[in-house]
């Protein structure tokens, strides 16, 4: 590979001066190019690497004046809860607790593409027509209970960004009846 | 004769300028990366998909982690003149004096995580110190000396005193095992603020995970 000295030096055998050689002035620069695409790559990687990634979440306006919330009432054939208990466990339930939509009274579930990203993608694709318009679509409503760890509000939030659900909300109200689901979930 | 000639011609290119490039770009690279500081609080971030790099300028980072089975919480702000612009309202509000050696120290400090009492002794530590574990305890933040909602609302203010035209942005980076009432708490005290838009630190996975 070196390549300092190229030019066949012994042309002259005979007495004679020998010309001072004329040194190849090329210096093989592979190695060096070599280290330094390997060190550019190292840089490139680490600074574009380094910076985190991070998610948006916007939470709605926060009134401590109880007579200024309202009521909202959503369509029960809209609204899916889903709850998260301890060791990522999920329970979830489309329409009312008591008298759930079809197909829909709570059922526990895991995270994951094969877990309640399922169920998410099915109601994202069928409410709008059962609601036969496209603007009303799926309203997914999160409860996490005392015991669910960060990393599941994540997971959950990341499920409605991949699922593009249209509206979705974090609510830390559970009514009786949940109450009592969460308590059987996190025993 | 031609022939001849031709098989002796070298089979080597010349680098020179494959190296100058290289090596532009590698100054480049060297020069605009920044090193990493050691986090006082290290945590665990959860994965997400979602892509969304988080600004470098004008914004908070709160880290809600455990250290020693303890919650603590730790407050870093990315620009310099909003940290003096905070303490200096802080030193205020909870009549600490600093030094003007402690308030230079302070402006290089990138998150930190003490009482408003213990901030000068650890302004005095060397920076390598400061990152030890068990030095820094965390910031109050339960409803008898909520420091986190003063520390938030005075950086609001500094960065409006800088004449920052964007609001300041605030981020969680929360450890992936923390439970929800701790961080459901720095959201709280985030929203009584009116802070309804934040970012949570998240690393990247794919899609497909389980």
């Amino acid at each position: 590979m070196a390549e300092l000295n190229t030019d066949d030096g012994g042309g002259k055998k005979g007495g004679g001066k020998v010309r001072s050689k004329k040194s190849n002035a090329k210096v093989d620069l592979t190695a060096m190019v070599d280290l330094a695409f390997l060190l550019i790559t190292f840089f490139m990687l680490t600074t574009s690497l380094s910076k985190p990634q991070s998610m948006d979440l916007g939470l709605p306006d926060k009134d401590d004046d109880p007579t200024k919330n309202k009521e909202v009432k959503t369509d029960q054939r809209r609204t899916m809860t889903i709850i998260l208990g301890k060791d990522n466990k999920i329970k979830w339930f489309h329409g009312l607790q008591n008298e759930p939509e079809p197909g829909g009274s709570p059922t526990n579930a895991v995270y994951g593409k094969n877990g309640i990203r399922k169920e998410i993608l099915k109601r994202v694709a069928s409410v709008p027509q059962v609601t036969g318009d496209p603007k009303k679509g799926l309203i997914v409503i999160i409860k996490p209970t005392q015991k669910s760890n960060y990393r599941n509000l994540v997971d959950i939030l990341d499920e409605m960004a991949i699922c593009n659900v249209p509206t979705y909300a974090i609510v830390n109200d559970f009514s009786d009846d949940e109450k009592k689901l969460a308590e059987e979930m996190n025993k | 004769m031609a022939k001849i000639k031709m098989s002796k011609k070298s089979t080597s290119i010349d680098m020179t300028a494959m190296c100058d490039v290289a090596f532009l770009l590698l100054t480049f690279f060297i020069l605009t990366a920044t090193a990493k500081v050691p986090e006082p609080l290290p945590v665990d971030t959860p994965n997400s998909t979602v892509q969304t790099k988080l600004p470098e300028t004008g914004l908070v980072m709160i880290t809600v982690g455990k250290s020693d089975g303890k919650d603590q919480v730790f407050f870093g702000m990315k620009d310099r003149a909003v940290r003096s612009g905070a303490l200096d309202y802080m030193a205020q509000k909870y009549k600490v004096q600093f030094t003007d050696q402690q308030k230079a120290q302070f402006a290089l400090v990138e998150e930190f995580g003490v009482p408003m009492g213990a901030l000068p002794a650890l302004l005095d530590l060397k920076g390598a110190d400061r990152a030890k574990k068990g030095v820094q305890s965390g910031i109050p933040l339960d409803s008898l000396d909520n420091q986190l909602q003063d520390w938030i609302q005075y950086a609001r203010k500094a960065n409006i005193d800088n004449g920052g035209t964007k609001e300041l942005e605030f981020a969680i980076k929360g450890d992936a095992k923390e439970l929800y009432p701790q961080i459901k708490k720095v959201m709280d005290i985030l929203q009584d603020q009116k802070i309804n838009n934040f970012n949570l630190v998240t690393g990247l996975r794919g899609k497909d995970y389980q």
